[in-house]
């Protein structure tokens, strides 16, 4: 019989991931010199994501599993909107990493993981916690990335995560169903869609986050090579579909289906 | 003199055969095989169409605690030039943190130009690791492939169509298999090789369990006809309408993601940007609003047909035959008159 042995919980800092999109709810238009969407005058917001990766930060410093959530955004000066969201969530500081411009439309995961490998590293954090996939470029890359960058454990897709030990547990949604892995820490984790409901930042809690540190950086002053990687070609509008036809009822539906060959 | 030309048509030849095989190098594409130990996963025949279509020589590694099913099934896919086989208990799992030195060993070995796998959550998983660690952009879950480096994938829930050209030496790649045909399951006679050996034991992460959804019917992401649920539904045991019309049609049935949010169903049949993309002759919406996170999954269908009692639910804008009615009458009225 092995005797009780209490496991030292060393998490200490969490570093999230926030970016700034075009809002989900928003129907997007390609340019007209069909070299991107028109974001200009567009309503942004943080990407969906990364609101379920701050809840569960800030969740596990409510149960004394983290002492500090460091809210981390890389993009223009607009993108301190959605650090201060975080701060109004409970996040207790922000860093923002200044990217504008030509380089920000070309910066891509790659660029974006090794900012966060590095600033894990410069802040000590135990734990970094990212959306599954941000809702604009739909890479859902970033995560993995930085675990590579870092060699830590990920943990994507989670649906829930656990203290148990030293290390984590995770269940993860994967294509049949969900899957149980077990990491150490420090580890890079993604959160999927039900893995917590965001809360909402209430107005004192916004007007105390204006009080909250918020440090500026440039990706030079973190050492990180942002050469773009990829050229864009062109973007443009998906094929539209023709317009059907609505039928009065059951039977010219059936007829409709039988007519298309599919019973 | 006889052999001065001897030895200048000998070296004609050579160059000619070099040259042949630096053509032939030129391009070379790893295909990360999924499978479960058993099965070979239909989107790995997907993603080797979208290989061919890349051209050049395709290898497929094939890393589990077994390979024997999925090995012998790959070496028979068409175009399939060479299987790597690394067997090892250290694959539990298929963990991103055991795959990623194997795939970066055997990218070391034969020096591939594209490594490809689909983009299913193991595909999606595993591939950004291997990507960093060979420090290279990958791209994500393509549609069509322009050139050996141009790609096409789609931005915004599927409301922008993206053409890139990747810069980097090697090319790491999603493919969404809906976009592109199977390759055919037999007809080829790839040979079976070991993959580099290597301790990809690690300590990082650990597999402890899955907790897989049974179901008789057919798959989602490859199923010829989907009947999919959204809010309407009102409640998990009224999905039993939906299984009773997919049983007609031998069907998947899927949904929204407000009817996994609802709980009505568990979230491997979420359909849309963020759950699995689907493409079937027949896709049918009953009391599914049409989110543009869900259009996002189901607008490549062939024919889409909607149920919703709300004219102007914007499922109908996408819909090739609207049914404007109530489904709990519609629905039960349906399968029985089919």
């Amino acid at each position: 019989q092995v005797p009780f042995r209490k496991v030292t919980w060393k998490m200490s800092r969490v570093l999230v991931g926030v970016k700034r999109v075009v809002d989900y709810a928003v129907k997007v238009r390609v340019n007209p010199e069909k070299t991107g969407v028109v974001t200009q005058g567009v309503k942004h917001s943080m990407n969906p994501f990364d609101e379920i990766a701050v809840e569960e930060a800030v969740k596990m410093k409510e149960k004394k599993l983290a002492t500090e959530v460091v809210a981390v955004s890389i993009g223009p000066t607009q993108s301190q909107e959605v650090i201060r969201t975080a701060l109004a969530m409970g996040a207790d500081r922000g860093i923002h990493v200044e990217i504008s411009g030509k380089d920000y439309d070309l910066l891509q995961p790659i660029h974006v993981s090794k900012i966060l490998a590095k600033l894990a590293l410069d802040e000590k954090a135990d734990l970094v916690i990212l959306g599954k996939q941000a809702i604009d470029d739909d890479c859902n890359q970033t995560a993995q990335m930085t675990a590579a960058a870092l060699d830590w454990p990920q943990g994507t897709f989670c649906n829930k995560i656990e203290k148990t030990g030293d290390g984590l547990t995770i269940v993860r949604e994967i294509d049949g169903g969900l899957e149980t892995i077990k990491t150490k820490t420090p580890a890079v984790l993604s959160a999927d869609l039900r893995l917590n409901t965001p809360r909402y930042a209430t107005l004192p809690n916004i007007m105390k986050a204006k009080k909250k540190p918020l440090k500026k950086m440039s990706a030079g002053d973190l050492g990180v090579d942002t050469t773009p990687r990829i050229e864009v070609i062109s973007v443009e509008d998906p094929p539209v579909r023709k317009a059907g036809a609505v039928v009065p009822d059951v039977d010219t539906l059936v007829s409709k289906l039988k007519e298309g060959g599919h019973c | 003199s006889v052999n001065n030309n001897n030895n200048m048509f000998s070296s004609n030849t050579a160059r000619g055969l070099l040259r042949t095989s630096i053509l032939h190098r030129c391009k070379s594409t790893l295909v990360v095989a999924e499978h479960n130990n058993e099965v070979l996963n239909p989107a790995t025949l997907n993603t080797i169409a979208a290989a061919k279509k890349i051209g050049g020589d395709v290898t497929v590694l094939v890393a589990g605690t077994k390979c024997g099913p999925a090995s012998e099934a790959v070496a028979k896919v068409e175009g399939v030039a060479k299987v790597l086989v690394a067997e090892n208990e250290a694959f539990k799992g298929f963990t991103a943190e055991s795959l990623t030195p194997l795939v970066v060993a055997a990218q070391n070995q034969f020096k591939f130009t594209h490594i490809l796998a689909g983009a299913t959550a193991f595909g999606k998983n595993v591939l950004p690791r291997v990507a960093a660690k060979l420090d290279v952009s990958p791209i994500s879950e393509i549609i069509d492939v322009k050139s050996e480096d141009t790609f096409v994938r789609t931005i915004y829930a599927g409301n922008a169509i993206l053409t890139l050209r990747s810069k980097d030496p090697v090319k790491v790649i999603t493919v969404r298999a809906t976009n592109f045909a199977p390759a055919a399951a037999s007809g080829g006679s790839g040979a079976i090789e070991q993959a580099p050996a290597g301790d990809y034991a690690q300590s990082l992460t650990e597999f402890v369990s899955q907790e897989l959804t049974k179901s008789d019917r057919p798959e989602l992401t490859s199923a010829k006809v989907i009947i999919s649920g959204g809010r309407g539904l009102k409640s998990g045991d009224n999905f039993k309408m939906l299984y009773d019309l997919a049983d007609k049609f031998g069907a998947a049935v899927g949904a929204s993601r407000a009817a996994v949010d609802a709980g009505y169903v568990p979230n491997d049949l979420q359909i849309g940007q963020t759950g699995k993309i689907v493409a079937p002759d027949l896709y049918v919406a009953v009391g599914i609003s049409g989110a543009i996170q869900h259009l996002a999954g189901m607008k490549d269908s062939k024919t889409i047909v909607a149920i919703n009692k709300d004219p102007e639910a914007p499922i109908f804008q996408v819909a090739d035959i609207g049914l404007v009615a109530d489904l709990f009458k519609a629905v039960p009225e349906l399968t029985g008159k089919l």
